[in-house]
């Protein structure tokens, strides 16, 4: 430290030392120290925490950032084929536009009055996605589609007064995962086979295991190997004959071409927003949302706020405010439903500024293209021969499995191939799918040119089938 | 030079543009965007692609989605920004309890590079080395920061936070075959909410300690309670209150002795970095929210993030994977033996993780020091001014510093002029300020808590104060303003009875149009 003066950092205004000392004085404190007073020795923390020496000039802090953030290659850098749980849709400029906006990036958790864009944006985001959904009620955004799922699960335990769920097989494992340890141990989660050949649910295996106890069955639809449920009204009626709710997981930019899933019987659905003009963000765009019908016994059960309009004491005037606030624990801690707190607003927010955009036309239009493409990639790869693409026996929707089980190659051997030519090849299926052997997921979204398909297709010949590189 | 200016209570109006509710500038064909148009190829090559799809799965009737023109969106949704009052606007000291201090602009930049927001998370490792390291590197500065061994960032908040230490909990005692017979979380009234909430989500039933006449819980009530059903204590310090609990080791030791876990919500350390520790209490776990201490925004209310740390011993139950380092190449280690599993998809709020990477790095291990004592001297300061505002009071503790934060009662406004701390909170708009009402359940009456951080002036913190003492000047003189207020605002008293009421309540546009609107208001439909 060669500069003895000390001047007060650029976040810190109060560490200016007159200040400082003046601001002791009006206190009547000798020093800081004295402020801890309440502190006892033994509590104290005597040492230096070791941390790199600080860039307090933001030139220097930018590029010692950039310099990090220059070794990853992004989605810009490469064609990539990855999906399983989080997609390169294109993000509208008005997206980021509004979830920069420093009115609401800044914000946190105001009154309906200073903060009513908040509260407005929130409860318009609820009802395009109540459109979309063609469901009556839904949540401010939770964490991302794991919490939501695990949350859908523990609703429809309350709401049945049953112990135990039953999930596809075919579900993302994990979400499982997660949903496991959120129901554990309340719930118990039992899985439902899927078929070998469609990866669609097993109805054999669903009946022998519904029983009196079941509160809940859950699949996805697309499900996590993209293929899609085509025996849903099955499943709904088998489930409700038991007595039990159906919850449904979806992929919301699916909505504009295929059927939501209160089309055929859903309960509850659930799902992720990242598709909907969030970014990426190395898997950090996500945001759950939960849906339901407009009953008290649902409504009764979210755990999460609900946005609800309202008159003001001014004709013509639109309140905001929380509906039912009394059901979360921000308003009787353990006594309300599961918890809630910060999760994912702004995601929210863009979301609905993405589906204000595209509206119908363009929802449906970005559904079909994603059917098209993604049947034309199926295509493409199958006529290479040895590689079989899709694997599974089903209509698919922008995701689908590639057995490369007959070319003699692991997947890992192939993605590494891939990489020289820049190209992210799809997920490794080996490890959660055993039984599909060497498969990979891949996933087209509107940003996959033809030509990005084509030359995947170029590439993988020239190493599966002449050897040459 | 430097003499404080005189105080000024703003003359302000909050943005009002009696803007319609998005579903009303639904315009029959017009379009906010135009998606791609599919190459021609693909069509001859597969047809409308609705062929291998069976019928009953395609949408027969379309969404009930708006159509509007890409301007009137942007106008739209700039307006309610303007309907918003972030920190970046108002003197944002008013929600004590969640640090809602400045968010620099730089490290909003830094995360919307593509080589961050265009990462997909499952893309191969040798192109990931830099956020890996990033990750990598600020669970190394928070274990500095709590002396804990090692961190995890997934947990998506701070509620996210206590679930998964509460996890860890009952996954540590089913290891050790007591998880049935540990069936008690003891946590404390000034502890957050999640604390008693999340521990009930996972089976537990909550014993919750009140404080005592210095707001804090007793050690001798603990010992009452304890017992070989405790599984575990979930506690603040300092709680909501902003007073250090100094015999917080002789907690964690009672409960570790009778063979529990503690952890410490510590998603507000805003006043205590550098200062006392996680380890040094005797903690198991801790966590941080990076949103508040960390200095990223809050969104509105998310995304953000709970990053969770706790001793060797626990290491091993970790949400998978792991950012490890072999000294060459950082990588993601998915065999943790005893792992709770997942907390969120992937790795948690990478981008926020990153802004709270980037803030660590402007401040060092000096800057963080004085963060927290700056954030103290601020407090302590307006401690010294609200006090002598009529009708505020600081409850407990009385003649004795605080740490972060303070929580006041406006309760002898409530029994004079009769003026609640709600009241106080919605005339606080036509400032353009805020002041949170909701801290329940009222163990102090008409609350409010107020954290002023280390990221305001002294100027400001007098601008504050000069406005809370003007509502108390009206509370005794024309107490009718505040019954009315908010007078300059975005709108007027909003009706609760919409909020409560099942058949009135209007969660979605669809529901407001089913249950209240005529069908003469309806508009292009």
């Amino acid at each position: 430290m060669k500069d003895k003066v000390k001047r007060a950092h650029p976040y810190i205004p109060n560490s200016e030392p007159l200040v400082k000392q003046r601001m002791l004085e009006a206190i009547g404190a000798k020093d800081i120290e004295e402020l801890y007073g309440d502190i006892p020795d033994r509590l104290r923390f005597r040492g230096r925490m070791n941390l790199p020496e600080p860039l307090e000039a933001e030139a220097d802090l930018r590029r010692h950032v950039e310099g990090l953030l220059a070794r990853n290659r992004s989605c810009e850098d490469m064609v990539g084929f990855l999906g399983a749980g989080c997609y390169n849709h294109y993000v509208p400029a008005i997206c980021d536009e509004i979830a920069r906006r420093s009115e609401f990036l800044t914000a946190y958790a105001g009154e309906p009055y200073e903060d009513h864009g908040r509260f407005q944006a929130l409860f318009e985001y609820e009802s395009l996605m109540a459109e979309l959904l063609d469901m009556d009620v839904v949540n401010v955004p939770t964490y991302d589609w794991f919490q939501a799922a695990g949350t859908s699960l523990r609703m429809a335990g309350r709401i049945t007064g049953r112990t135990k769920v039953l999930v596809s097989a075919g579900s993302s494992p994990e979400r499982l995962m997660s949903v496991r340890n959120y129901c554990r141990p309340v719930l118990e989660v039992e899985t439902v086979a899927i078929e070998l050949d469609t990866g669609q649910l097993d109805l054999r295996d669903l009946e022998s295991k519904l029983g009196n106890d079941t509160a809940a069955v859950y699949f996805e639809n697309p499900g996590f190997l993209g293929v899609l449920e085509t025996r849903g009204r099955d499943i709904a009626d088998l489930t409700h004959k038991k007595g039990a709710l159906l919850v449904v997981g979806v992929d919301p930019i699916s909505l504009g071409i295929l059927a939501p899933p209160a089309h055929y019987g859903a309960d509850i659905v659930c799902g992720d927003i990242q598709t909907l003009g969030n970014h990426m963000n190395f898997g950090g765009g996500m945001g759950g949302f939960i849906s339901t019908r407009d009953e008290e016994r649902f409504v009764m059960e979210y755990p999460s706020r609900l946005f609800g309009i309202a008159r003001t004491s001014v004709e013509g005037e639109y309140g905001f405010g929380d509906v039912a606030y009394d059901r979360t624990s921000f308003g009787v801690r353990e006594k309300g439903k599961e918890f809630v707190g910060t999760a994912a607003a702004l995601h929210g927010i863009t979301a609905g500024v993405y589906l204000a955009l595209l509206g119908p036309v363009g929802m449906k239009e970005l559904g079909q293209h994603l059917l098209q493409k993604s049947q034309y990639a199926m295509k493409r790869l199958s006529a290479l021969g040895r590689v079989r693409a899709p694997r599974l026996a089903a209509p698919h929707f922008k995701e689908f499995a590639v057995d490369f089980n007959a070319t003699g190659r692991t997947v890992a051997d192939i993605n590494g191939h891939l990489l020289t030519h820049d190209i992210q090849g799809g997920w490794d299926l080996s490890g959660y799918f055993p039984q599909y052997g060497q498969s990979a997921l891949y996933c087209v979204t509107e940003l996959t040119r033809r030509e990005d398909i084509d030359r995947l297709c170029r590439v993988l010949d020239a190493y599966l089938n002449t050897g040459r590189t | 030079m430097g003499n404080p200016r005189p105080v000024k209570v703003r003359n302000f109006h909050q943005a009002k543009w009696d803007e319609e509710v998005l579903f009303e500038l639904h315009k029959p064909g017009e379009r906010g965007f135009v998606v791609s148009p599919l190459e021609p190829e693909i069509e001859a090559e597969v047809g409308d692609g609705l062929a291998a799809i069976p019928p009953h799965l395609i949408r027969r009737t379309p969404p009930e989605l708006p159509e509007i023109g890409q301007m009137r969106v942007v106008k739209h949704y700039m307006r309610l920004s303007q309907q918003n009052l972030g920190g970046d606007l108002n003197i944002d000291i008013g929600q004590g309890t969640c640090t809602l201090k400045y968010n620099p602009k730089i490290n909003d930049v830094l995360a919307g590079s593509p080589k961050m927001t265009r990462l997909h998370p499952l893309q191969d490792e040798s192109t990931i080395q830099g956020i890996l390291e990033i990750m990598y590197k600020l669970d190394l500065f928070l274990r500095e920061i709590s002396g804990m061994d090692r961190f995890t960032l997934q947990p998506a908040s701070g509620s996210a936070a206590i679930f998964a230490m509460v996890s860890i909990i009952h996954a540590y005692h089913a290891a050790g075959g007591e998880d049935r017979q540990r069936d008690e979380i003891i946590t404390t009234i000034f502890s957050h909410p999640s604390d008693a909430a999340a521990a009930a989500v996972k089976g537990y039933k909550v014993v919750t300690l009140m404080q005592n006449e210095d707001g804090l819980p007793d050690p001798d009530e603990l010992r009452k309670v304890v017992s070989n059903r405790t599984a575990g204590l979930l506690i603040t310090n300092p709680e909501d209150t902003g007073i250090f609990n100094p015999r917080i080791d002789e907690f964690t030791r009672i409960v570790r002795e009778a063979g529990g876990l503690c952890g410490y919500d510590q998603a507000n350390a805003n006043g205590i970095l550098g200062i006392t520790r996680a380890r040094e209490a005797g903690f198991d776990m801790c966590f941080f929210n990076l949103h508040k201490t960390f200095g990223t925004p809050h969104g509105c209310g998310g995304p953000a993030s709970g990053s969770l740390g706790v001793r060797r011993e626990l290491a091993d139950y970790l949400p998978v994977p792991a950012v490890v380092f072999d000294g060459r190449r950082y990588s993601l280690n998915y065999d943790v033996p005893r792992t709770i599993g997942k907390t969120r998809a992937f790795y948690g709020t990478v981008q926020v993780q990153l802004k709270a990477y980037a803030w660590i790095m402007s401040l060092g291990a000096e800057g963080l020091r004085e963060v927290a004592e700056i954030a103290v001297l601020n407090n302590n300061y307006l401690l010294e001014k609200i006090r002598k505002i009529r009708g505020a009071d600081a409850p407990f503790a009385k003649g004795r510093r605080r740490i972060e934060q303070v929580r006041y009662s406006w309760d002898k406004l409530y029994k004079d002029p009769g003026v609640t701390t709600e009241d106080i909170a919605y005339r606080m708009a036509d400032f353009g300020m805020h002041l949170w009402s909701s801290h329940h359940p009222f163990i102090v009456p008409q609350p409010f808590t107020i954290e002023p951080t280390e990221s305001y002036s002294q100027d400001e913190l007098d601008e504050y104060i000069a406005v809370l003492q003007r509502i108390s000047d009206e509370a005794y003189s024309q107490p009718e303003i505040l019954k009315t207020a908010p007078h300059r605002s975005v709108v007027h008293r909003i009706e609760h009875d919409w909020f409560d009421d099942p058949e009135k309540w209007a969660i979605t546009w669809r529901l407001y149009k089913r249950k209240h609107l005529q069908p003469s208001r309806t508009s292009g439909e």
